[in-house]
């Protein structure tokens, strides 16, 4: 599978940064506009890396960023399992994509995990205050992702990932 | 989809059984070091303010402080003679109940500077089990309570602090010593009193104070102000706000402190409740 020694090294460096960046500290009201880093990366590389990247990848990394969030064990791993399932069934259709319709689908595609992550928190009774605040990362993804694909697409060749 | 039925089987053990403890402390671990890079900036900032500092400036801080601390001494002279007469009074009383409010152990830990899950009121401090920190764990800060530890690794642990929409807090007005339930309001930063009747004795400007009782707390610590009493004749229950006296948003250092479970123990329940919860 790796052909070059370091090619896999930049997959795991790319979801390190997305871990820091959700970390970050932000006031209250821009950590509220923060983006699903972390999906945001996996979706890149479902898309760009199918047969390396996908459902396996997807559930480990929710699995940590549960861990991270210090949210129930499991919610954001069946979140991002299943938004890696929907990226690497999709990749042919969204890869020719023009960005801006690239976009609308990775803002369908947060909606489904949100909502996915939203059930499992109202079900073990931890319901967001306003669903509104709650929804609004899911935007912020979607104008975010452009400029990460253009520079995730650059680090990929640079590196020579495949 | 196995994964799918596995994160199902996970998060019914997690949130049902709290049995992927070692998991989490396990995968926490792991999370430390990108945690301790994200608290870096924050930290060679400290470091900065702290390194270049004029003379003056140092001077100047070491006067404040040393009158400071001649004013604590003072104060706390009179506190352990209050102690000694207190002591005496319940002796002769023969009240069985002993003062509570001292500490065994206190050491301070550091908040690291990452952020959690926005809608709820966590944070991460720099001390885990090494530092025999334990679940459940009061954390104080100078101006008064902030929370508890609810999950310990080796090297770090999470807090929720008492603004956490989870958090219920027992509490006490110091004024008559009416008991309340407080739980926290994340929003605003503030919290509320739980089941209050409408006619209750509170008004605006009580002192709240822990009360001791559900043997987390030690006795006697300010928790907040009520700012906000609202009756309203339709409502079951008064709606009270409590602002809270420790500056929750402010701290980079917190107080995690070990009460002697001696003397919580020796009061009513405490000694089971305790001694179950170390069992487990």
């Amino acid at each position: 599978m790796n052909t070059t020694p370091h090619n896999g090294l930049v997959i795991l460096a790319s979801f390190m940064v997305a871990y820091l960046l959700t970390m970050l500290p932000l006031p209250d009201w821009l950590g509220l506009l923060r983006p699903y880093w972390v999906a945001m990366v996996l979706m890149y590389w479902c898309m760009a890396l199918p047969h390396r990247v996908g459902v396996g990848i997807g559930w480990l990394s929710g699995l940590f960023l549960d861990v991270v969030y210090n949210a129930l064990l499991g919610q954001h791993a069946l979140g991002l399992a299943l938004l890696a399932y929907f990226t690497v069934t999709l990749h042919q259709r969204v890869r020719v994509f023009p960005l801006w319709q690239q976009s609308l689908t990775i803002y369908v595609l947060c909606l489904i995990y949100a909502a996915l992550v939203l059930w499992v928190k109202g079900m073990t009774g931890h319901p967001p205050a306003s669903l509104f605040w709650y929804l609004i990362p899911t935007f912020t993804t979607a104008l975010c992702w452009p400029p990460v694909f253009l520079l995730m697409r650059r680090i990929r060749r640079g590196f020579h990932v495949a | 989809m196995i994964l799918a039925v596995v994160s199902i089987v996970l998060m019914t053990l997690d949130h049902r059984y709290q049995a992927t403890d070692n998991l989490r402390s396990f995968l926490n671990g792991v999370a430390y070091p990108l945690r301790t890079i994200t608290d870096l900036p924050n930290e060679l900032g400290d470091m900065a303010s702290t390194t270049f500092v004029s003379r003056s400036t140092l001077q100047e801080q070491n006067q404040t402080l040393q009158v400071q601390n001649e004013l604590l001494k003072a104060k706390l002279q009179k506190y352990t003679a209050l102690e000694a007469e207190n002591t005496q009074l319940r002796k002769l009383l023969k009240s069985v109940q002993e003062n509570q409010n001292q500490l065994n152990r206190a050491i301070v830990a550091e908040i690291l500077s990452t952020d959690l899950d926005p809608f709820r009121r966590q944070v991460v401090l720099s001390k885990g089990s090494d530092d025999d920190v334990y679940v459940g764990q009061p954390i104080i800060s100078a101006e008064g309570v902030m929370g508890q530890v609810i999950q310990v690794s080796a090297f770090s642990s999470i807090a929720m602090l008492i603004t956490d929409p989870s958090h219920a807090l027992p509490v006490q007005v110091n004024r008559n010593g009416v008991r309340a339930i407080a739980t926290g309001e994340p929003h605003k930063n503030q919290l509320r009193l739980l089941h209050q009747p409408n006619n209750t004795d509170i008004v605006v400007g009580d002192e709240l104070v822990t009360s001791g009782l559900g043997c987390v707390f030690p006795a006697g610590y300010p928790v907040g102000k009520v700012i906000d009493v609202n009756i309203n004749p339709s409502l079951p229950f008064a709606q009270i706000t409590v602002e809270t006296s420790a500056l929750l948003d402010r701290h980079r250092q917190v107080l995690l402190v070990w009460p002697d479970s001696k003397r919580l123990g020796g009061k009513s329940g405490c000694a089971n409740l305790l001694s179950k919860d170390q069992h487990k």
